[in-house]
Protein backbone atom coordinates (compact mmCIF):
# COMPACT_ATOMS: atom_id res chain seq x y z
CA UNK A 1 0.00 0.00 0.00
CA UNK A 2 1.34 3.32 -0.91
CA UNK A 3 1.90 6.39 1.27
CA UNK A 4 -2.14 7.81 2.11
CA UNK A 5 -1.90 10.91 0.48
CA UNK A 6 -3.04 14.55 1.37
CA UNK A 7 -5.48 17.30 -0.82
CA UNK A 8 -3.66 20.67 -0.96
CA UNK A 9 -6.92 21.35 1.47
CA UNK A 10 -5.79 18.99 4.38
CA UNK A 11 -4.47 22.11 7.02
CA UNK A 12 -7.99 23.62 6.00
CA UNK A 13 -9.91 20.81 6.77
CA UNK A 14 -7.86 20.13 10.42
CA UNK A 15 -8.51 23.94 11.15
CA UNK A 16 -12.07 23.27 10.32
CA UNK A 17 -12.48 20.68 12.87
CA UNK A 18 -13.40 17.85 10.58
CA UNK A 19 -13.16 13.88 11.39
CA UNK A 20 -10.29 12.64 9.07
CA UNK A 21 -10.77 9.39 7.72
CA UNK A 22 -9.11 6.88 4.91
CA UNK A 23 -10.78 7.22 1.52
CA UNK A 24 -9.62 5.30 -1.61
CA UNK A 25 -5.66 6.22 -0.32
CA UNK A 26 -6.56 9.93 1.01
CA UNK A 27 -6.85 11.49 4.10
CA UNK A 28 -10.57 12.89 3.83
CA UNK A 29 -12.71 14.73 6.19
CA UNK A 30 -15.73 12.72 6.39
CA UNK A 31 -17.64 15.25 8.49
CA UNK A 32 -17.04 18.59 9.84
CA UNK A 33 -20.43 19.55 12.49
CA UNK A 34 -22.51 16.73 11.37
CA UNK A 35 -23.92 14.91 8.64
CA UNK A 36 -27.37 16.10 8.40
CA UNK A 37 -26.25 19.60 9.06
CA UNK A 38 -24.32 19.44 6.02
CA UNK A 39 -26.47 18.00 4.04
CA UNK A 40 -29.57 19.88 4.48
CA UNK A 41 -26.92 22.59 3.96
CA UNK A 42 -26.24 21.56 0.55
CA UNK A 43 -30.24 20.99 -0.15
CA UNK A 44 -31.66 24.39 0.93
CA UNK A 45 -28.46 26.47 0.97
CA UNK A 46 -24.49 26.39 -0.21
CA UNK A 47 -22.15 23.60 0.64
CA UNK A 48 -17.73 23.41 -0.38
CA UNK A 49 -16.96 19.65 -0.99
CA UNK A 50 -13.05 19.17 -1.06
CA UNK A 51 -12.64 16.69 -4.33
CA UNK A 52 -9.27 17.11 -4.92
CA UNK A 53 -8.57 13.95 -4.56
CA UNK A 54 -10.31 12.92 -7.83
CA UNK A 55 -8.02 12.03 -10.73
CA UNK A 56 -7.61 14.76 -13.73
CA UNK A 57 -6.33 13.32 -17.51
CA UNK A 58 -5.52 15.37 -19.92
CA UNK A 59 -6.19 13.82 -23.34
CA UNK A 60 -4.92 15.68 -26.27
CA UNK A 61 -3.85 15.78 -29.85
CA UNK A 62 -5.12 14.86 -33.28
CA UNK A 63 -6.08 11.69 -31.82
CA UNK A 64 -7.75 12.80 -28.77
CA UNK A 65 -11.05 12.66 -30.48
CA UNK A 66 -10.81 8.77 -32.15
CA UNK A 67 -9.37 7.75 -28.80
CA UNK A 68 -11.71 9.09 -26.39
CA UNK A 69 -14.65 7.87 -29.21
CA UNK A 70 -12.87 4.11 -28.61
CA UNK A 71 -12.12 3.96 -24.95
CA UNK A 72 -15.82 6.09 -23.81
CA UNK A 73 -19.61 4.93 -24.14
CA UNK A 74 -20.82 8.07 -24.86
CA UNK A 75 -20.77 10.09 -28.18
CA UNK A 76 -17.58 12.74 -27.73
CA UNK A 77 -18.40 13.63 -31.21
CA UNK A 78 -20.99 15.78 -29.52
CA UNK A 79 -19.13 17.68 -27.35
CA UNK A 80 -18.01 21.38 -28.69
CA UNK A 81 -15.45 22.94 -26.70
CA UNK A 82 -17.03 24.10 -23.24
CA UNK A 83 -19.28 20.93 -23.11
CA UNK A 84 -19.27 18.27 -20.93
CA UNK A 85 -20.36 15.25 -20.81
CA UNK A 86 -21.24 12.05 -18.26
CA UNK A 87 -19.69 8.76 -19.69
CA UNK A 88 -18.49 4.89 -19.24
CA UNK A 89 -14.97 3.56 -19.53
CA UNK A 90 -16.42 -0.26 -20.57
CA UNK A 91 -13.84 -2.90 -20.21
CA UNK A 92 -13.51 -6.13 -22.64
CA UNK A 93 -16.05 -8.27 -20.67
CA UNK A 94 -19.07 -6.08 -20.42
CA UNK A 95 -18.32 -4.63 -17.41
CA UNK A 96 -17.06 -0.62 -16.64
CA UNK A 97 -13.25 0.12 -15.42
CA UNK A 98 -14.99 3.54 -13.79
CA UNK A 99 -17.71 5.93 -14.76
CA UNK A 100 -16.15 9.66 -15.64
CA UNK A 101 -16.87 13.25 -17.11
CA UNK A 102 -15.34 14.30 -20.20
CA UNK A 103 -14.89 18.00 -20.63
CA UNK A 104 -14.34 19.44 -23.64
CA UNK A 105 -11.65 22.12 -23.87
CA UNK A 106 -10.74 22.16 -27.60
CA UNK A 107 -13.04 20.64 -30.05
CA UNK A 108 -11.29 16.91 -31.25
CA UNK A 109 -8.17 18.22 -29.64
CA UNK A 110 -8.23 18.50 -26.45
CA UNK A 111 -10.04 17.11 -23.58
CA UNK A 112 -10.11 16.37 -19.65
CA UNK A 113 -11.21 13.69 -18.24
CA UNK A 114 -12.27 13.40 -14.30
CA UNK A 115 -12.30 10.11 -13.11
CA UNK A 116 -12.48 8.72 -9.53
CA UNK A 117 -9.90 8.91 -6.71
CA UNK A 118 -10.03 4.96 -6.17
CA UNK A 119 -9.32 4.17 -9.62
CA UNK A 120 -7.18 6.56 -10.92
CA UNK A 121 -4.15 4.50 -11.44
CA UNK A 122 -5.89 1.83 -13.18
CA UNK A 123 -7.94 3.86 -15.31
CA UNK A 124 -4.12 5.88 -16.69
CA UNK A 125 -3.21 2.72 -17.14
CA UNK A 126 -5.74 1.22 -19.02
CA UNK A 127 -6.27 4.25 -21.27
CA UNK A 128 -2.32 4.36 -22.35
CA UNK A 129 -2.40 0.41 -22.63
CA UNK A 130 -5.85 1.07 -25.14
CA UNK A 131 -4.65 4.46 -26.37
CA UNK A 132 -5.07 5.32 -30.12
CA UNK A 133 -2.24 8.12 -30.25
CA UNK A 134 -3.59 10.47 -28.37
CA UNK A 135 -1.11 12.55 -25.84
CA UNK A 136 -2.21 11.38 -22.24
CA UNK A 137 -1.09 12.69 -19.26
CA UNK A 138 -2.17 12.46 -15.46
CA UNK A 139 -2.73 15.64 -14.33
CA UNK A 140 -4.22 14.84 -11.07
CA UNK A 141 -1.31 16.11 -8.63
CA UNK A 142 -1.23 19.28 -10.13
CA UNK A 143 -5.23 20.27 -9.63
CA UNK A 144 -7.34 20.84 -6.69
CA UNK A 145 -10.84 20.80 -7.40
CA UNK A 146 -13.47 22.32 -5.02
CA UNK A 147 -17.00 21.55 -5.92
CA UNK A 148 -19.54 24.29 -5.28
CA UNK A 149 -23.07 23.07 -4.10
CA UNK A 150 -26.55 24.14 -3.37
CA UNK A 151 -29.40 26.88 -4.59
CA UNK A 152 -27.33 29.67 -3.45
CA UNK A 153 -24.10 27.96 -5.17
CA UNK A 154 -23.85 30.05 -8.33
CA UNK A 155 -24.06 33.23 -6.76
CA UNK A 156 -21.60 32.65 -4.24
CA UNK A 157 -18.99 32.02 -7.01
CA UNK A 158 -20.40 34.66 -9.46
CA UNK A 159 -19.02 36.66 -6.23
CA UNK A 160 -16.33 35.14 -5.71
CA UNK A 161 -15.01 34.01 -9.31
CA UNK A 162 -16.77 37.36 -10.77
CA UNK A 163 -17.03 35.24 -14.11
CA UNK A 164 -19.59 35.45 -16.98
CA UNK A 165 -23.46 35.62 -15.53
CA UNK A 166 -22.97 31.83 -13.89
CA UNK A 167 -26.83 31.33 -13.52
CA UNK A 168 -27.56 31.47 -17.51
CA UNK A 169 -24.93 28.64 -17.72
CA UNK A 170 -26.46 25.41 -18.37
CA UNK A 171 -25.10 22.02 -16.35
CA UNK A 172 -22.65 20.33 -17.70
CA UNK A 173 -20.88 23.25 -19.59
CA UNK A 174 -17.08 24.23 -18.43
CA UNK A 175 -15.37 27.52 -18.58
CA UNK A 176 -11.86 28.30 -18.30
CA UNK A 177 -11.44 31.67 -16.63
CA UNK A 178 -8.78 33.66 -15.11
CA UNK A 179 -8.68 34.09 -10.93
CA UNK A 180 -5.76 35.61 -9.16
CA UNK A 181 -3.76 35.75 -12.36
CA UNK A 182 -4.04 31.67 -12.81
CA UNK A 183 -6.22 30.05 -15.11
CA UNK A 184 -8.98 27.84 -13.06
CA UNK A 185 -12.08 26.18 -14.95
CA UNK A 186 -15.54 26.11 -13.74
CA UNK A 187 -17.48 23.12 -14.55
CA UNK A 188 -20.90 23.27 -14.11
CA UNK A 189 -21.17 19.20 -13.03
CA UNK A 190 -21.89 18.31 -9.08
CA UNK A 191 -23.05 14.88 -7.56
CA UNK A 192 -25.35 15.85 -5.04
CA UNK A 193 -28.91 17.02 -7.52
CA UNK A 194 -28.31 20.58 -7.06
CA UNK A 195 -26.96 23.21 -9.37
CA UNK A 196 -23.39 24.01 -8.88
CA UNK A 197 -20.44 24.11 -9.80
CA UNK A 198 -16.89 22.20 -9.58
CA UNK A 199 -14.11 24.69 -9.70
CA UNK A 200 -10.54 23.18 -11.03
CA UNK A 201 -7.89 24.84 -9.32
CA UNK A 202 -4.44 24.90 -9.42
CA UNK A 203 -2.62 23.04 -6.20
CA UNK A 204 -1.54 25.72 -5.09
CA UNK A 205 -3.88 28.14 -5.28
CA UNK A 206 -6.87 25.59 -3.69
CA UNK A 207 -6.65 26.78 -0.25
CA UNK A 208 -7.13 30.33 -1.52
CA UNK A 209 -9.95 29.78 -3.22
CA UNK A 210 -11.03 27.33 -0.31
CA UNK A 211 -11.20 30.20 1.99
CA UNK A 212 -12.50 32.79 -0.08
CA UNK A 213 -15.88 30.72 -0.95
CA UNK A 214 -16.17 29.98 3.06
CA UNK A 215 -15.22 33.95 3.78
CA UNK A 216 -17.39 35.38 0.85
CA UNK A 217 -19.69 32.30 1.73
CA UNK A 218 -20.95 33.88 5.14
CA UNK A 219 -23.82 35.51 4.05
CA UNK A 220 -25.10 32.61 2.08
CA UNK A 221 -24.95 30.31 5.47
CA UNK A 222 -22.05 28.44 3.57
CA UNK A 223 -20.37 25.02 4.97
CA UNK A 224 -17.81 22.77 4.54
CA UNK A 225 -19.13 19.56 3.66
CA UNK A 226 -17.87 15.78 4.28
CA UNK A 227 -17.74 12.73 2.18
CA UNK A 228 -20.96 11.50 4.65
CA UNK A 229 -22.94 14.06 3.52
CA UNK A 230 -21.84 13.65 -0.22
CA UNK A 231 -22.99 10.25 -0.17
CA UNK A 232 -26.42 10.55 1.38
CA UNK A 233 -26.82 13.51 -1.47
CA UNK A 234 -25.65 11.01 -4.61
CA UNK A 235 -27.70 8.67 -2.92
CA UNK A 236 -31.02 10.71 -2.74
CA UNK A 237 -30.36 11.14 -6.68
CA UNK A 238 -29.55 7.52 -7.21
CA UNK A 239 -26.10 8.46 -8.51
CA UNK A 240 -24.01 5.34 -9.02
CA UNK A 241 -20.91 4.78 -7.30
CA UNK A 242 -18.45 3.03 -8.48
CA UNK A 243 -17.74 -0.24 -6.08
CA UNK A 244 -21.34 0.19 -5.18
CA UNK A 245 -23.93 0.24 -8.01
CA UNK A 246 -21.14 -0.42 -10.81
CA UNK A 247 -17.98 -2.14 -11.48
CA UNK A 248 -16.17 -4.01 -13.39
CA UNK A 249 -18.40 -7.19 -14.11
CA UNK A 250 -22.01 -5.48 -13.81
CA UNK A 251 -23.54 -4.68 -17.20
CA UNK A 252 -24.20 -0.79 -17.54
CA UNK A 253 -27.32 -1.37 -19.04
CA UNK A 254 -28.43 -3.15 -15.80
CA UNK A 255 -27.36 0.11 -13.66
CA UNK A 256 -29.92 1.95 -16.12
CA UNK A 257 -26.64 3.58 -17.78
CA UNK A 258 -28.35 2.92 -21.37
CA UNK A 259 -28.58 6.79 -21.74
CA UNK A 260 -24.96 7.48 -21.83
CA UNK A 261 -23.97 4.47 -23.91
CA UNK A 262 -24.36 5.38 -28.04
CA UNK A 263 -23.41 2.22 -30.21
CA UNK A 264 -25.10 3.16 -32.78
CA UNK A 265 -22.88 6.75 -32.77
CA UNK A 266 -19.80 5.20 -32.74
CA UNK A 267 -17.37 1.72 -32.21
CA UNK A 268 -16.33 1.33 -28.60
CA UNK A 269 -14.06 -0.89 -26.39
CA UNK A 270 -16.03 -3.90 -25.44
CA UNK A 271 -19.03 -3.15 -27.05
CA UNK A 272 -19.67 -6.30 -28.82
CA UNK A 273 -20.14 -8.22 -25.73
CA UNK A 274 -21.67 -5.61 -23.44
CA UNK A 275 -24.45 -5.41 -26.32
CA UNK A 276 -24.52 -9.23 -26.61
CA UNK A 277 -25.19 -9.17 -22.94
CA UNK A 278 -28.06 -7.07 -23.27
CA UNK A 279 -29.71 -9.28 -26.24
CA UNK A 280 -29.68 -12.34 -24.15
CA UNK A 281 -31.52 -10.71 -21.42
CA UNK A 282 -29.73 -9.06 -18.02
CA UNK A 283 -30.56 -11.15 -15.32
CA UNK A 284 -30.45 -7.96 -13.12
CA UNK A 285 -31.65 -4.58 -12.81
CA UNK A 286 -30.96 -1.47 -10.21
CA UNK A 287 -33.89 0.13 -8.87
CA UNK A 288 -34.58 2.40 -5.92
CA UNK A 289 -36.29 1.24 -2.77
CA UNK A 290 -38.04 1.75 0.74
CA UNK A 291 -38.96 0.20 3.70
CA UNK A 292 -42.76 -1.16 4.30
CA UNK A 293 -41.42 -2.54 7.96
CA UNK A 294 -38.34 -0.88 10.36
CA UNK A 295 -34.84 -0.93 9.46
CA UNK A 296 -32.21 0.62 7.47
CA UNK A 297 -30.61 -1.44 4.32
CA UNK A 298 -26.59 -1.25 3.69
CA UNK A 299 -24.57 -2.38 1.07
CA UNK A 300 -24.50 -6.03 0.77
CA UNK A 301 -27.32 -6.81 2.58
CA UNK A 302 -30.01 -9.48 0.61
CA UNK A 303 -33.01 -9.31 -0.86
CA UNK A 304 -35.06 -12.27 -1.17
CA UNK A 305 -38.50 -12.54 -2.85
CA UNK A 306 -41.44 -13.38 -0.67
CA UNK A 307 -41.59 -16.73 -1.36
CA UNK A 308 -38.12 -17.13 0.07
CA UNK A 309 -35.81 -16.71 -3.43
CA UNK A 310 -32.58 -14.89 -3.26
CA UNK A 311 -33.18 -12.00 -5.75
CA UNK A 312 -30.47 -9.41 -5.05
CA UNK A 313 -28.04 -7.17 -2.76
CA UNK A 314 -28.64 -3.58 -1.77
CA UNK A 315 -25.76 -1.68 -3.16
CA UNK A 316 -26.30 1.30 -1.56
CA UNK A 317 -28.64 2.11 1.49
CA UNK A 318 -28.87 5.16 4.23
CA UNK A 319 -31.21 7.25 6.24
CA UNK A 320 -32.26 9.81 3.59
CA UNK A 321 -31.61 13.21 5.99
CA UNK A 322 -33.80 14.90 3.38
CA UNK A 323 -36.51 12.40 3.82
CA UNK A 324 -36.16 11.30 6.97
CA UNK A 325 -36.07 7.63 5.93
CA UNK A 326 -34.58 4.76 5.14
CA UNK A 327 -33.65 4.59 1.17
CA UNK A 328 -31.84 1.77 -0.94
CA UNK A 329 -30.82 1.23 -4.29
CA UNK A 330 -29.85 -2.15 -5.07
CA UNK A 331 -29.41 -5.14 -7.24
CA UNK A 332 -32.71 -7.62 -8.07
CA UNK A 333 -34.13 -9.86 -10.79
CA UNK A 334 -35.46 -7.98 -13.91
CA UNK A 335 -38.73 -9.29 -13.69
CA UNK A 336 -39.49 -8.22 -9.97
CA UNK A 337 -37.83 -4.52 -10.71
CA UNK A 338 -40.63 -2.37 -11.41
CA UNK A 339 -42.42 -0.10 -9.21
CA UNK A 340 -44.54 -1.35 -6.32
CA UNK A 341 -42.91 -4.53 -6.09
CA UNK A 342 -42.28 -5.98 -2.76
CA UNK A 343 -39.42 -8.03 -1.01
CA UNK A 344 -37.69 -8.28 1.69
CA UNK A 345 -34.19 -7.30 2.65
CA UNK A 346 -32.69 -9.27 5.31
CA UNK A 347 -30.96 -6.99 8.07
CA UNK A 348 -28.80 -9.05 10.39
CA UNK A 349 -30.51 -12.08 9.99
CA UNK A 350 -34.45 -10.61 10.18
CA UNK A 351 -36.39 -10.24 6.96
CA UNK A 352 -37.94 -6.80 6.68
CA UNK A 353 -40.24 -5.57 3.42
CA UNK A 354 -39.58 -3.54 1.31
CA UNK A 355 -41.00 -1.75 -1.85
CA UNK A 356 -39.30 -0.59 -5.08
CA UNK A 357 -40.14 3.22 -5.78
CA UNK A 358 -39.69 6.04 -8.00
CA UNK A 359 -35.99 7.52 -8.28
CA UNK A 360 -34.73 10.00 -7.54
CA UNK A 361 -35.79 9.56 -4.25
CA UNK A 362 -35.73 13.50 -3.81
CA UNK A 363 -37.14 15.31 -6.90
CA UNK A 364 -37.75 18.77 -5.54
CA UNK A 365 -34.08 20.08 -6.16
CA UNK A 366 -32.73 23.48 -7.73
CA UNK A 367 -30.99 20.90 -10.77
CA UNK B 1 -14.11 19.13 23.80
CA UNK B 2 -15.23 17.92 27.58
CA UNK B 3 -17.13 15.38 28.12
CA UNK B 4 -19.20 13.99 30.99
CA UNK B 5 -17.42 10.83 32.38
CA UNK B 6 -19.07 9.83 36.29
CA UNK B 7 -16.41 8.59 38.37
CA UNK B 8 -19.19 5.69 39.83
CA UNK B 9 -19.41 4.03 36.08
CA UNK B 10 -17.70 1.66 34.52
CA UNK B 11 -17.03 1.74 31.12
CA UNK B 12 -16.15 -0.65 28.32
CA UNK B 13 -13.59 -0.33 25.41
CA UNK B 14 -16.59 -0.09 23.18
CA UNK B 15 -17.82 2.47 24.84
CA UNK B 16 -20.75 1.42 26.66
CA UNK B 17 -21.06 2.62 30.07
CA UNK B 18 -22.37 0.76 32.79
CA UNK B 19 -23.99 1.89 36.12
CA UNK B 20 -24.10 -0.81 38.61
CA UNK B 21 -27.01 -1.02 41.53
CA UNK B 22 -26.55 -3.71 43.65
CA UNK B 23 -27.08 -6.65 40.68
CA UNK B 24 -28.72 -4.25 38.52
CA UNK B 25 -26.73 -2.96 36.18
CA UNK B 26 -27.98 0.14 33.64
CA UNK B 27 -25.94 0.13 29.98
CA UNK B 28 -25.78 3.17 27.59
CA UNK B 29 -23.54 4.49 25.40
CA UNK B 30 -20.98 7.30 26.25
CA UNK B 31 -21.29 11.02 25.12
CA UNK B 32 -17.71 10.21 23.31
CA UNK B 33 -19.75 7.90 21.56
CA UNK B 34 -22.47 9.49 20.47
CA UNK B 35 -20.27 12.15 18.96
CA UNK B 36 -18.52 9.83 16.91
CA UNK B 37 -21.78 8.27 15.40
CA UNK B 38 -23.73 11.25 14.28
CA UNK B 39 -27.34 11.75 14.39
CA UNK B 40 -28.66 8.14 15.35
CA UNK B 41 -31.57 7.19 13.44
CA UNK B 42 -32.31 3.47 14.75
CA UNK B 43 -31.81 1.27 17.40
CA UNK B 44 -32.29 -2.30 18.16
CA UNK B 45 -32.87 -3.85 21.42
CA UNK B 46 -32.95 -7.38 22.92
CA UNK B 47 -36.20 -8.42 24.02
CA UNK B 48 -36.75 -8.49 27.91
CA UNK B 49 -35.54 -12.33 29.22
CA UNK B 50 -32.92 -12.29 26.69
CA UNK B 51 -29.32 -13.46 28.30
CA UNK B 52 -26.45 -11.35 26.90
CA UNK B 53 -22.74 -12.27 27.48
CA UNK B 54 -20.17 -10.55 28.97
CA UNK B 55 -18.13 -8.21 25.31
CA UNK B 56 -20.61 -9.81 22.97
CA UNK B 57 -23.21 -7.79 21.09
CA UNK B 58 -26.72 -7.47 22.45
CA UNK B 59 -27.71 -4.59 19.94
CA UNK B 60 -27.52 -2.21 17.04
CA UNK B 61 -27.40 1.41 16.69
CA UNK B 62 -27.63 2.58 13.29
CA UNK B 63 -26.57 6.93 12.46
CA UNK B 64 -26.88 7.67 9.25
CA UNK B 65 -23.55 6.48 7.74
CA UNK B 66 -23.31 3.50 9.76
CA UNK B 67 -24.39 0.39 11.84
CA UNK B 68 -22.55 0.01 14.96
CA UNK B 69 -22.76 -3.10 17.25
CA UNK B 70 -23.60 -2.63 21.06
CA UNK B 71 -21.43 -4.39 23.43
CA UNK B 72 -22.73 -5.92 26.79
CA UNK B 73 -20.55 -4.64 29.65
CA UNK B 74 -21.55 -7.72 31.92
CA UNK B 75 -23.34 -10.86 31.29
CA UNK B 76 -26.84 -11.65 32.64
CA UNK B 77 -30.33 -11.50 31.67
CA UNK B 78 -32.24 -8.25 30.08
CA UNK B 79 -34.95 -7.29 32.80
CA UNK B 80 -35.09 -3.78 31.17
CA UNK B 81 -35.34 -2.37 27.53
CA UNK B 82 -35.79 1.62 26.93
CA UNK B 83 -38.96 0.87 24.98
CA UNK B 84 -38.96 4.55 23.18
CA UNK B 85 -35.70 4.83 21.83
CA UNK B 86 -37.50 2.46 19.20
CA UNK B 87 -39.84 5.92 17.89
CA UNK B 88 -36.96 8.65 19.15
CA UNK B 89 -33.16 7.08 18.41
CA UNK B 90 -32.47 10.68 18.53
CA UNK B 91 -32.68 10.76 22.50
CA UNK B 92 -29.53 9.18 22.17
CA UNK B 93 -27.82 12.52 20.99
CA UNK B 94 -29.58 14.39 23.15
CA UNK B 95 -28.74 12.49 26.59
CA UNK B 96 -27.28 9.42 26.16
CA UNK B 97 -26.24 9.15 29.74
CA UNK B 98 -29.24 9.40 31.34
CA UNK B 99 -32.58 9.43 28.91
CA UNK B 100 -30.86 7.57 26.48
CA UNK B 101 -30.09 4.41 28.48
CA UNK B 102 -30.58 1.42 26.35
CA UNK B 103 -31.16 -1.91 29.04
CA UNK B 104 -30.83 -2.97 32.21
CA UNK B 105 -29.05 -5.89 32.99
CA UNK B 106 -29.56 -8.65 35.91
CA UNK B 107 -26.18 -9.76 35.99
CA UNK B 108 -24.83 -13.11 36.51
CA UNK B 109 -21.20 -12.30 38.68
CA UNK B 110 -19.84 -9.18 40.28
CA UNK B 111 -16.60 -10.80 39.02
CA UNK B 112 -17.36 -9.45 35.97
CA UNK B 113 -16.90 -5.94 36.53
CA UNK B 114 -13.06 -6.48 37.10
CA UNK B 115 -12.86 -6.25 33.42
CA UNK B 116 -14.04 -3.12 32.85
CA UNK B 117 -12.64 0.08 32.81
CA UNK B 118 -13.00 3.13 35.61
CA UNK B 119 -13.05 6.67 34.90
CA UNK B 120 -10.08 7.50 34.64
CA UNK B 121 -9.04 4.65 32.27
CA UNK B 122 -11.89 6.01 29.99
CA UNK B 123 -11.10 9.20 30.15
CA UNK B 124 -7.28 8.00 29.01
CA UNK B 125 -8.78 5.68 26.18
CA UNK B 126 -10.83 8.57 24.90
CA UNK B 127 -7.87 10.92 25.11
CA UNK B 128 -5.76 9.26 22.47
CA UNK B 129 -8.74 9.08 20.17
Amino acid sequence: MSQIQRTPLFADHVALGARMVEFAGWEMPIQYKGLKEEHLAVRQGVGLFDVSHMGEIRVKGPQALATLQWLTTNDVAKLKAGEAQYSLLPNEQGGLVDDIIVYCLAENQDYLVCVNASNKDKDFQWMQKNNRGADLLDESAAWGQIAVQGPQALALCQEVLGAVDLAQVKPFRILPHQYRGHQVLIATTGYTGERGCEIFVPAEQASGLWNSLLEVGKKFRVQPIGLGARDTLRTEMCYSLYGHEIDDVMNPYSANLGWVIKPTAKDFLGKAVMLAQREKGLPQKLAGFKMIDKGIPRQGYLLFSFDNREIGRVTSGTHSPSLDEPIGIGYLSSDLAHDGSEFFVEIRGRRVKAKICKTPFVESTSL
Amino acid sequence: MAYHIPEDYYYTKDHEWAQVDENIVTVGITEFAQNQLGEVVYVELPEEGQKVTQNQPFGVVESVKAVSDLYAPVSGTVIEINLPLGDDPAVLNDDPMNEGWLIRIEMDSEKELANLMRAPDYKKLIAEK
